[in-house]
């Protein structure tokens, strides 16, 4: 693997709300619309009255967008320079799959927030797909969104549950907010910190979101603070057009803690066929970061046509000693998921972690694994990967160890699975190890199964058709990654395995 | 209960059962013997509805309902339940879970609303004790890392919990020592009612030492070539199967 290129996805990330627990009782629905109108009366959304950028990329448009935002030079200088890179890179050759045409200058890298409508009406959306969201329980306005069929501030904007937690995150000092609120509100943290972890230069996609990125999500934990809640990104309705090249940057400083969420389990539609994030994360000395994904956009149809690229940049470092970060994510959306969620261990002692599960069928393509980079001493990493295929789709883990000459007795464990349903889907391992530090434990296993007919036949003589029995195998297959989520995502992640199956076995 | 006439099954164009009939009443328990490879398991899977099997001729009814043209899992929701010879582990799938979603899904074919969290657990307690299935195998996964006498017993508990019309034991006896083969044997008794029956496939006469059969039945060449009461069992711990297996060759070669 080519050094220091690293790429990740996104997902329907728009704009941070804040989750706690379980989800929101009925009769908070009112105070939420209210809250909804207030959000906007105080500006928490950006300027709704937005123009497109015009199609196509060059300076002008990235003058454009930090315009638009009102950004101070600095962050418009940094963006320049990332674009200037972008100009000089080539596109990567060491992926296991075709990289698909992508003319970067036919996209629009400024949709307005109000996005025209791409079809009509909801019947003129794929039936299966609306046959999922009627499975997930979204209700018939979400699903509208979704599809596409109206433009999604014709809706209740569900985003505005934040304000209700932004009180109490306050009284504790944690900062949650947009990406562009950050710039403007705490603009020496966003410049401390920014491209710290994923420079400009770092990959074509990382360049070019860095020139052309539009929002995302900010979070800093001040010291010492546990964060009394989950921090969620997760909400349904696509609020705004960030998807596509959206930049999170979490900080917790030494001895904070915190667990955020990112994604969504309804299969999410977006005109944008290319999506390149980054994330960015930082756990000081005694830190801890769980970053917990749940990424499910449009897969494309039974043929593959359509769907999304969601090629993303995730890297974490762990850089004071004792430090923790810990990555969990289920992919099982897009067309092609491009995407290796790291960990720098630089602090003596710290902990990297990488938990997956990417589920693909029909055409779906996955490269996905992780790095863990360890440096400093005594650190250690755990990789368990899970890959389950079906149909003619492809799934590859690649992994990469790399151990430094001064990380004595660093231990890693990579546990790599792959389980295929049916016999035209292929499943591929990449591990990658370089350790330059003889007292380093290196464990690596790996397995390659395939859903018996036996166990579908056990389980439909107990009266469980084949379906069901599917999905129960394929959540007990993946149990010790989904253990890793959050209880409430946990729970939507195995609906959302179990149904992703459906119609690949028989 | 269960009627079976003339049924005749292949795998992969190869004949195993030649015209088999048996007739299973409620309140019956019936044993199959044979030597190895005479279809005794096969005539277990083709009623449990195993695809791999062709059934070229014959009919199978439930109470009436014809078994043959129905997806396995119907037949199950039915009341069929086969302790399989080889019971199959599913990693990760916790027991408990596997079972409730069992239960539920038969409720639901007999339009029963899902049973309710206190009562299945009530249930689970309840039918461990009867079957005396050790509450830690219940919560792990199914049948991961058990042992063969576990899986068996696993089996018998699962049986507890679903309480089917017919059962099907193939060779549940087989990698049992002898206090798993009495609590195994006492599971069944207990469950035995006149509303329930029982098919139990056997090598062994051991077995029917503690589930006392009302029929024996010899199967060999995919037919039925004897049947008779509890004493016939004897005579074949006996003698072992070898007069029977002349007997039968021997009129076989007679009518070529
Ligand atoms: N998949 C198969 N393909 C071909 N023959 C098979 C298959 N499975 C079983 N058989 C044959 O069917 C016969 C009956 O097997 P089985 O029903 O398992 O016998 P039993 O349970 O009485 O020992 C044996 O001759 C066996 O070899
Ligand atoms: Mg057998």
């Amino acid at each position: 693997m080519r050094k220091g290129m690293v790429l990740v996805g996104s997902n329907g990330v728009k704009k941070p709300r804040l989750k706690q627990g379980r989800g929101m009782s009925a009769n908070n629905d009112e105070i939420l619309k209210e809250l909804a109108v207030e959000e906007y009366k105080y500006g928490f959304t950006t300027d709704i009255e937005m123009d497109i950028a015009k199609v196509g990329l060059s300076e002008e448009t990235v003058r454009f967008i930090s315009a638009k935002k009102g950004e101070p030079e600095w962050l418009l200088e940094w963006r320049l320079k990332a674009f200037r890179h972008f100009q000089k890179m080539q596109l990567p050759q060491w992926q296991n799959f075709k990289h698909p045409d992508v003319d970067f200058q036919s996209i629009s890298y400024y949709a307005a927030p109000k996005a025209k409508p791409q079809v009509d009406s909801l019947e003129d959306v794929d039936p299966e797909l609306l046959e999922t969201f009627a499975k997930l329980g979204i209700p018939l306005n979400e699903q509208k969104v979704l599809a596409g069929v109206v433009a999604v501030d014709a809706v209740f904007d569900s985003v505005s549950v934040k304000t209700t937690f932004r009180e109490k995150l306050k009284e504790q000092g944690v900062i949650f907010c947009s990406f562009g609120e950050a710039v403007k509100e705490h603009p020496e943290l966003v410049k401390q910190y920014l491209g710290t972890v994923v420079p400009q230069t770092d990959n074509i996609y990382a360049a070019l979101n860095a020139a052309v990125f539009s929002d995302g999500s900010f979070v800093y934990i001040p010291k010492g603070v546990h964060c009394p809640m989950e921090l969620s990104t997760y909400f349904r309705i696509n609020a705004q057009n960030t998807g596509q090249f959206e930049r999170t940057l979490i900080v917790a400083d030494e001895g904070a803690y915190v667990s955020y969420l990112e994604g969504c389990t309804a299969p999410m539609r977006d005109e944008n066929q290319l999506h390149a994030a980054v994330v960015e994360l930082i756990a000081m000395e005694n830190a801890e970061i769980k970053y917990s994904t749940v990424q499910n956009w449009y897969p494309g149809d039974k043929d593959g046509k359509g769907g999304i690229y969601n090629f993303v940049t995730k890297r974490g470092i762990c850089k004071g000693n004792n430090s923790k970060i810990s990555w969990t994510q289920v992919e099982t959306g897009s067309s092609i998921t491009w995407k290796y969620p790291s960990v720098i261990l630089k602090g003596d002692n710290s902990v990297g972690e990488f938990y997956s599960v990417a589920l693909t069928r029909n055409h779906q393509i996955a490269d996905t694994g992780t790095k863990m980079f360890h440096i400093g001493k005594n650190t250690r990493s755990k990789i368990i990967s899970k890959g389950i295929s079906a149909g003619v789709s492809q799934n590859s883990y690649r992994g990469m160890v790399q151990i430094g000459k001064g990380a004595d007795k660093a231990r890693n464990f990579t546990q790599c699975d792959s389980l295929l349903i049916g016999d035209r889907c292929g499943a591929h391992t990449f591990p990658y190890i370089e350790a330059k530090n003889k007292s380093a434990m290196l464990e690596h296993e790996a397995t390659t199964s395939k859903i018996g007919e036996d166990q579908i036949f056990y389980l439909n003589q107990r009266g469980i058709d084949p379906e069901k029995a599917v999905g129960l195998i394929v959540n007990g297959y993946a149990k010790e990654v989904l253990n890793q989520l959050p209880m409430e995502f946990a729970v939507e992640a195995q609906k959302l395995l179990s149904i992703s199956l459906e119609g690949s076995v028989g | 209960m269960l009627s079976i006439k003339n049924l005749h099954a292949s795998i992969d164009g190869k004949e195993i059962l030649k015209g088999l009939s048996l007739d299973v009443k409620a309140g019956e328990v019936h044993a199959i013997m044979g030597p190895n490879g005479s279809g005794k398991s096969t005539l277990a899977s083709v009623l449990a509805g195993r695809e791999d099997y062709e059934v070229t001729e014959g009919e199978v009814t439930l109470d009436g309902v014809n078994l043959l043209e129905m997806a396995p899992e119907d037949r199950a929701r039915e009341g069929v339940f086969l302790a399989f010879q080889y019971p199959i582990e599913i990693p990760g799938v916790s027991n408990i879970n596997f079972l409730k979603t069992a239960v539920n899904e038969i409720r639901a074919y007999k339009g029963l609303p899902p049973m309710e969290a206190k009562e299945f657990l009530q249930r689970v307690k309840e039918k461990q004790k009867l079957v005396e299935f050790d509450a830690k195998l219940a919560n792990r996964s199914l049948n991961e890392g058990f042992s063969g006498g576990e899986k068996k017993r696993n089996e018998i508990f699962q049986l507890a919990m679903l309480e089917p019309k017919l059962s099907i034991l193939d060779e549940t006896d087989s990698g049992l020592d002898i206090d798993a083969l009495r609590i195994v044997a006492n599971g069944v008794n207990t469950l035995r009612s006149q509303n329930n029956a029982f098919v139990v496939i056997t090598h062994y006469q051991r077995l029917l030492d503690y589930i006392v059969p009302d029929y024996v039945h010899v199967l060999y060449k995919g037919k039925i070539v004897r049947s008779g009461t509890k004493e016939l069992a004897l005579e074949l711990e006996e003698k072992g199967y070898d007069w029977l297996k002349q007997s039968v060759d021997a009129a076989e070669n007679a009518t070529i």
